[in-house]
This record gives structure tokens, C-alpha cells and sequence, in this order.
């Protein structure tokens, strides 16, 4: 029997191979990018031999597009972009086209002071909070302007989920390029130092990834050219590090989970479409937040939990209810009711992240090929910019008859990209954020250094791996909180919910209209689900290091409950709640092999069923 | 060739089923482009049947009649095609509900009868008996009325053909039991239930070979434009929910049934 044989129950079952011409692994706005430009090309010159398949003769050149979700519009992240690559797309883009699409009308930050006295705050930073108690409303200090870094003038306040759904019908409806939701990839086909396409998750399988009922092995998919942009915990991209390595020095060391909930404002709201907030200082000072008004009284707010805030218990949904309640933002939104709600894991180390950008038969683009603009905080145009300079590589090589080889695609893709904007932004902002290794207000004065001199100067500093920035339970919590919190766990008390109240934090009062439980928030907001028959996607690589751990931090900062407590000490993971979010990864204390934490993520079906992301 | 079927099953597009709906006057549903589209589930459930039915009577042909936006259909048409083999007729109209039964009936039954080729002898109409967006519950019945169909089946579970071809079809009745009928076979009409047939798994292959005749059709999709009939609708609304969630651990299945029975009892 082969390798692309299997038996089940006595049965001899094939692996299906397919041959096309460019397999595509991940549709976010990067693939948006790379297939627009790629399509409207072909559309255009129907009949250049060059744009023909090599596989299918006679027909259009084969391109094919897998994506996890259930849906094409299940797209994470509301944003605001600068939005220039997406306008060179799109030169006509207006609102009406795009459901909840807005130019940006005005934009402000706010430094929000801590009302309740619960959250971390150096001496330093108290003392600063005392100087501008006197200036600040609502317990917000208003900066007078943006800094120029920061701002996002001329540009757009987009739902990805309806962003993406436009594109991908702009997409289809040329006719040269199919998208495939609800198919997982699992792995790039490689074949010594080239790539040779990918294979899809396998089907009909029990948890442990055993055949099952039904047992389709995934079908490999052979390209001369496979595009990854399947993001910062794709499995493909993983795959690819694996074998390849990452650059000499490179590693996604800093990470960030952005959680969100669209909701629709109050009849009587004064916040006009538009507006865009970006703020720090609450609920902890390390957290960033926003606010941005799309049209008919939508609004996404969220927040943005980095790495570097060391605390072990962090949790992103009890700190988001906390965030909406902060008396700036309270005010507009105590009336207003949650429509959607979502996460996403951001790679936070911009370039330092930086993987092969490409290689034999294989090119990354977008934000798991390192292009978010760390000082800048954008990642959606970036990302769309590195699919437009792939796909016109693409067609160049397609023109001059030249093979997707690591040095063809060098020279015309990277070498694309590092001439462009996107580059320059990035590296500008290469050693924007490492004082948050220090503390919040080095991190603030490097920012500040890196905006103001365009990257020339900033704080510098030792950046420790994802593992290592979790501290241990003792270094950020009292004896006192401590024996609090594992009092309230033994009465069924969550162990972060616990540890927020020991430390002053208030219950949230449920309104059951913005104020819900987290569970509710799965159904009301992210309608969480996935379909049977697909092996579980987080896997605890060495069960004997969850033993002793007692940071629990994949517990505490999993965005859909899906791992809690199991029946021993390693947790317990329900691929049906999970968003697909990939805060497990970097939210594990323990490490193998010094390079990775102890929780894989892999390649998994199902996920958000909301297109307001 | 003995025993081979036309079956053509006709479906809208509904909001995916977690989706908050909220009525608008119109009447529509707020927002209802913007949020994630499937085929009509009832709908799904007459077309997986339709394959397995035309998988076991070699020569039969699965024809599936969709209506709704050109992009929405197109979009959800990506999942679809990795189900089952089909062809598609696209209808290039609203989406959704509270669209007028007899008009949406007349719509279809006019793209089922330009069916190229179509054999109104093996002719086999399948559709849901009820939708996910709509409860009228008539659509599938007019469409079979218009085109003279006069054998017809609601709440279809089990559709089973018979060695001398007849079809023997069970049907859901009151009281949770079902009608047994026999008839003598096409042209006839099914509403169906759920039936019995999981959800295929999405398949790649299946995919492209479905594509091939998917874009064509939507190039070729024929406006629809439904007329109201002069209905005026008074309300509509969506049934109220109270949601309360509570996350317990190690509680016995017997002391959750008893609270969720103490708390409807409230």
C-alpha cells in the first residue's frame, strides 16, 4: 500500500491529487491583493498564451484559493487603514459599494486614566496620571493632535468581513479564479527544497486525527506556484518555518491578541461616521484600544493585549468588558447592544518576524510574511500591497516564460517589496515597540523616538520569546490576592475572573445587550461553530509540562473557552468554541525545544459564522 | 434507461441560521446583505437527497433552480458545489424573506420548464418543505401547480423507489408518525423534511467539477423581479429569546434537566 493509500475497515481509500497552476492558502486582505490584480489581468488579455494553464490546455491559467473559514466574509478585524495600495486597487472605492465602509472625518487619542484604581500602574505613571487628572474629561486626557505616525487621514474604516466578501466577489466574477471556503489547509507538499503544493485537512477522521466514518484523506493540491497568506498562526506558514527555518535572527517573538465587538450605537449617538479613537493607558496601561464609527450607527471596539504585559492570568474578554466601560467610552456605549463580537492573534514583530519571503515553487505575503507596520499599528494595507507586488511578479515571470524559482521570485517579488512603501514603513518601525520590554513609558518615549525620526532612533532592547515574557503567578499577584483568588476557584470560580476580582476589579453587572457572558458572546456575537469530522487543531505537544504549570495562561487567554480545565492537570480543548484566534500559541509559559511554545495549533475547520468583523 | 430521474430542486438563500435577525419594514431584514448566506436548509436537505437518489439510478441528473442576488449566490454556490454533483439555473433576485409565495412559485416554475432537454416523464420536483426564512410553505406546491404536477408530497422523509418503479414516499403526519403513499411515478413533487441524509462532506474534486458549469450559469443568471400581488404585510417579527448562560462544572446531566425544567416553569 502507498503512501497515498489508506485501509479503512477493510476498504482501500485513495488520496485524491489534483494539478492546477497557482494554489492559493489563506484569503484575508494579502490574497485580496494578489487575486485582484492577478485576475483583472487575465480578464483583460484573455487570449496571452502566457496567461494560459499549463495543466488544463486550452483554458485560463488554473488558480485556486482554500480558505479555512466557513465563509469568505468571516473575516476578523474591524480597521481603520491608510487604505493607499486598496485605493490603487480600487480608485473608486465608495461607501455605498462596501457595507459598513467610511473615510476617516476625524481621528483623536486618548490617554484614559484609571477611574477605578484596579489596574497596574508604575510610580512613574501615577504620577503622571496626577498631572493630568486636572486637564482630562471622563477620566480621559485628550492628546491636542495625532501624531503624524499614527494618522489616518484619507483613510478608511472598514469591516474585514465585508471587505473581504466584496473582494471575493469582485474576484469570482471574472471568472479566472476560485475560492474555496470551509477547506482547510494542513501543510505545505514539500519536496526537498522546494514546495510542491499543499494538502488539505483531512475529513472524516475521530479527534486524535484517526480515520472515522466517512474517512477522506485531504487531497493534495500540486501547483507550480503556491501563495501563503494564511496569517500569523496559519499552519501552512508554520509548516514552511518547520522545514526552512526563519532567516538568520528572525522570530515572531512579540505577540498581541486584538478582541473586538461590533455594536450598534443608541438612536440618539453623536459620534458620527468616521470618527476613529485610538487609545492607552486603561485597562492596564499596556493595553491600546479603539473605537472606530462605521455607517448606521455601527461601531467596532475593541482592544489589543500584547505579549508583554506579563501577566500570567491575562484575559481578553473580562479586560474588553471593563475597556467599554471606561466613562469616555461608557457614555456612548451603555445603550448600545453587541451585533458581533471577535479575536485575532497579530504578529507584533513586524519584520522582526520576517520568514523566506519566498522560495522554489512558494511566496508569502501579507501579515505572516512579517509586513505590518508595528510603529503604525497597520497591517490590512500593508498586507494588500504585498499581494499586488506578488501578483505582478507572478505575471511577469508568466511573460517571460521564467519558473517560480526561489531566485526568479527573489528578483522580482522581494525585490518589489523591498523597494516599496511597505518596506520602508516597516523597517522605520523595525525597533518601534521593544521599551515595552522595559515598561509602559519606555515604551511610549520609543515609540515616540521611532515616530519622530522616522525609525532613526529608538529604545532598544532585549525582546524575550513568547514563553518567556509570562511571569509567574507569584511576580504579579500579592500572597493576599493569591489565597483570594484560589479560595473564590474552589467555590467554581474561573481562576483569571478570580484573580481580577482579588485585585480590584469590579464584577461586570450583565446588561444582556452589550454586557454578556462570554459564552453568550460566542453565540449572540461570533455565532461559533464547526463542522463534524475534523481532528482537533490544538494539541498539547508534551502533556508532562502542563503537569506542573500553574500559569494556566492558555486557559486564561483563550478567546473562546474552548480550552478550560481538564479532567487532569492538561487542559482540555473544544474545537467546536474555538475562533480559530491562535492565542494558545504564544500564550503557553513552557517551551519544548527553546523555539516553540508547548500548545501546537494546526489546521482546523469551523470558526466565526459573523461577516460584521 | 429504466428508472432514471430529472430532478430539479429549487431553493433560496436564508441568512446563515446563527445570525441575528432583525425585521425591517419593507418588509425585509435589516442588514440581510451583509450578513453570511447558505441554501435554504430545508432546501439542502431535498438537494442531498436529490444526489444520493440520482447516484443510485445511473442516467439521472440533479438540476438545482436557486434564486437570490447574483454575488450572494455566486458566494454561497462555493460552499454548495463541494457537496454534491448538480447543475446549476441561477435566478438573479431578492434575497430572502417575506418575498411573495405565488410570484417566487411563477418565477421558478418558468426556469424549471426552459430547462433544455428537460423530460417532463422523469421529471422529479424537490425542494424544502418549509424555509429557514419564510413559512409560507406554498412555494414548492404552486411551482409543481404551474407546471401541471399534480402528484405531490409535504413533509417528505423517506423517498424510496420501488422495483416496478413506483415510488413509495413517507410522509410526516400529525402525532409524530408518517403517511405511507405510493405512486406510480414522475412527474411528481416533494417537499421535503430533513430526510435522512447528513451533510456530505466538503469535497474539493467535486468542487471544480461542479464549477464548470456554475460560472457559466451565473454569467447567464436571468433577472427575476417579483411582483407583490398587491399583498400588504401588517408586521413581522422574529420570536423573542431570553438567553441566560451559566457555566457549570462537573454538574450531573439529571440536575441540569431539573433546573432548565424548574426555570421554564417560572
Amino acid at each position: 500500500m502507498s503512501d497515498a493509500q489508506f485501509a479503512v475497515e477493510g476498504q482501500t481509500i485513495e488520496r485524491q491529487t489534483m494539478e492546477v497552476d497557482i494554489a492559493c492558502v489563506g484569503f484575508g486582505p494579502a490574497m485580496g491583493g494578489f487575486l485582484t490584480t492577478l485576475t483583472r489581468e487575465m480578464a483583460a488579455h484573455p487570449d496571452d498564451p502566457a496567461l494560459q494553464s499549463r495543466v488544463m490546455p486550452g483554458m485560463p491559467l488554473q488558480v485556486l484559493c482554500y480558505e479555512r473559514a466557513d465563509d469568505l466574509a468571516a473575516g476578523v478585524s474591524g480597521v481603520v487603514t491608510a487604505a493607499k495600495a486598496i485605493r490603487q486597487s480600487f480608485p473608486e472605492l465608495v461607501s455605498s459599494a462596501v457595507p459598513m465602509l467610511a473615510p476617516v472625518k476625524n481621528e483623536k487619542v486618548l490617554y484614559l486614566l484609571d477611574p477605578l484604581g484596579a489596574s497596574k500602574r508604575s510610580v512613574a505613571l501615577k504620577a503622571g496620571d496626577l498631572l493630568l487628572r486636572g486637564a482630562a474629561r471622563d477620566h480621559a486626557y485628550e492628546l491636542p493632535f495625532t501624531p503624524e505616525f499614527l494618522n489616518k487621514h484619507d483613510g478608511l474604516v472598514l469591516s474585514i468581513g465585508q471587505f473581504n466578501q466584496w473582494v471575493a466577489n469582485e474576484v469570482m466574477m471574472t471568472g479566472m479564479a476560485q475560492l474555496w471556503p470551509g477547506s482547510p489547509v494542513s501543510e505545505a507538499l514539500i519536496e526537498g527544497d522546494a514546495v510542491k503544493g499543499v494538502r488539505l485537512a483531512d475529513q472524516g477522521v475521530l479527534r486524535d486525527g484517526a480515520p472515522d466514518a466517512g474517512y477522506m484523506p485531504g487531497m493534495d493540491v500540486h501547483a507550480a506556484l503556491t501563495v501563503v497568506g494564511d496569517g500569523p498562526v496559519g499552519p501552512v506558514g508554520q509548516s514552511l518555518d518547520r522545514h526552512f527555518g526563519m532567516p538568520f535572527g528572525n522570530q515572531t517573538r512579540e505577540w498581541a491578541l486584538g478582541m473586538k465587538m461590533v455594536v450598534e450605537l443608541p438612536e440618539d449617538t453623536p459620534l458620527t461616521e468616521g470618527t476613529v479613537w485610538h487609545t492607552f493607558g486603561f485597562p492596564e496601561p499596556e493595553i491600546f484600544g479603539f473605537l472606530y464609527v462605521h455607517p448606521e450607527r455601527l461601531a467596532s471596539v475593541g482592544i489589543f493585549v500584547p505579549s508583554w504585559l506579563k501577566n500570567p492570568q491575562r484575559t481578553a474578554y473580562r479586560t474588553l468588558q471593563h475597556y467599554i466601560q471606561h466613562p469616555y467610552l461608557w457614555r456612548y456605549l451603555k445603550n448600545a447592544q453587541m451585533r458581533s463580537w471577535s479575536a485575532k492573534s497579530l504578529a507584533e514583530s513586524g519584520t522582526h518576524g520576517e520568514p523566506y519571503l519566498c522560495g522554489n515553487g512558494y511566496a508569502r505575503i501579507g501579515e505572516g510574511s512579517g509586513s505590518t507596520n508595528m510603529l503604525t499599528g497597520s497591517g490590512v494595507d500593508e498586507a494588500w500591497a504585498t499581494g499586488m507586488q506578488l501578483a505582478e511578479a507572478t505575471l511577469e515571470l508568466l511573460r517571460e516564460g521564467r519558473e517560480f524559482t526561489q531566485e526568479n521570485l527573489q528578483a522580482t517579488y522581494v525585490a518589489r517589496r523591498r523597494l516599496s512603501s511597505v518596506e520602508q514603513g516597516v523597517q522605520q518601525a523595525k525597533n518601534a515597540r521593544n521599551g515595552f520590554q522595559t515598561g509602559v513609558v519606555t515604551g511610549l518615549i520609543g515609540m515616540g523616538l521611532a515616530g519622530l525620526t522616522n525609525g532613526k532612533l529608538a529604545v532598544g532592547g532585549n525582546i524575550p520569546r513568547a514563553d518567556q515574557q509570562i511571569a509567574p503567578l507569584e511576580q504579579s499577584f500579592s500572597a493576599a490576592q493569591l489565597e483570594k483568588a484560589r479560595a473564590a476557584v474552589q467555590q467554581g470560580a474561573l481562576l483569571q475572573d478570580a484573580l481580577m476580582d482579588a485585585t480590584g476589579w469590579p464584577p461586570i453587572e450583565y446588561d444582556g445587550r452589550i454586557l454578556v457572558s462570554h459564552q453568550d458572546a460566542l453565540l449572540m456575537g461570533g455565532k461559533v461553530q464547526a463542522a463534524p469530522g475534523f481532528a482537533d487543531h490544538v494539541l498539547f505537544r508534551d502533556p508532562a509540562l502542563c503537569e506542573p504549570c500553574r500559569e494556566r495562561t492558555c486557559i486564561a487567554m483563550c478567546s473562546g473557552q474552548a480550552i478550560t480545565e481538564g479532567d487532569g492537570r492538561v487542559p482540555a480543548f473544544d474545537r467546536e468554541k474555538c475562533v480559530h484566534c491562535g492565542a494558545c500559541l504564544w500564550n503557553c509559559a513552557h517551551s519544548t525545544d527553546g523555539k516553540h511554545t508547548n500548545v501546537d495549533f494546526r489546521a482546523g475547520a469551523g470558526g466565526f459564522h459573523s461577516a460584521e468583523n | 434507461m429504466p428508472n432514471s430521474f430529472q430532478i430539479v430542486v429549487c431553493s433560496s438563500l436564508v441568512p446563515d441560521p446563527l445570525q441575528t435577525l432583525e425585521p425591517v419594514a419593507g418588509p425585509a431584514l435589516k442588514n440581510e446583505m451583509m450578513l453570511p448566506a447558505v441554501l435554504d436548509p430545508w432546501a439542502a436537505c431535498s438537494l442531498y437527497e436529490a444526489a444520493a437518489l440520482a447516484a443510485a439510478h445511473p442516467g439521472s441528473k440533479v438540476y438545482l433552480v436557486a434564486m437570490a442576488p447574483k454575488a450572494k449566490l455566486q458566494q454561497v454556490m462555493m460552499t454548495v458545489a463541494q457537496k454534491v454533483p448538480f447543475e446549476l439555473v441561477a435566478l438573479d433576485g431578492p434575497l430572502g424573506g417575506f418575498t411573495d409565495a405565488q410570484s417566487t412559485a411563477a418565477a421558478l416554475a418558468e426556469a424549471i420548464a426552459a430547462i433544455p432537454a428537460l423530460d417532463r416523464s422523469k421529471l422529479l420536483l424537490f425542494g424544502g418543505w418549509e424555509s429557514a426564512s419564510r413559512g409560507a410553505g406554498v412555494t414548492l406546491q404552486t411551482a409543481g401547480e404551474l407546471l401541471g404536477i399534480t402528484e405531490q408530497f409535504q413533509g417528505v422523509d423517506q423517498l424510496t423507489v420501488r422495483d416496478d418503479g413506483q415510488l413509495e414516499v413517507l410522509e410526516r403526519v400529525e402525532g409524530g408518525r408518517h403517511q405511507v403513499s405510493l405512486c406510480q411515478g414522475a412527474p411528481a413533487v416533494f417537499g421535503w423534511a430533513t430526510g435522512n441524509l447528513a451533510e456530505p462532506r466538503n469535497s474539493p474534486q467535486m468542487g471544480m467539477a461542479n464549477m464548470r458549469g456554475i460560472t457559466p450559469a451565473l454569467m447567464k443568471a436571468k433577472p427575476v423581479k417579483l411582483d407583490a400581488n398587491g399583498l400588504s404585510y401588517v408586521s413581522a417579527a422574529v420570536p423573542k429569546q431570553t438567553r441566560e448562560t451559566r457555566l457549570v462544572r462537573d454538574m450531573p446531566a439529571e440536575e441540569i434537566a431539573r433546573e432548565i425544567v424548574a426555570w421554564m416553569a417560572e
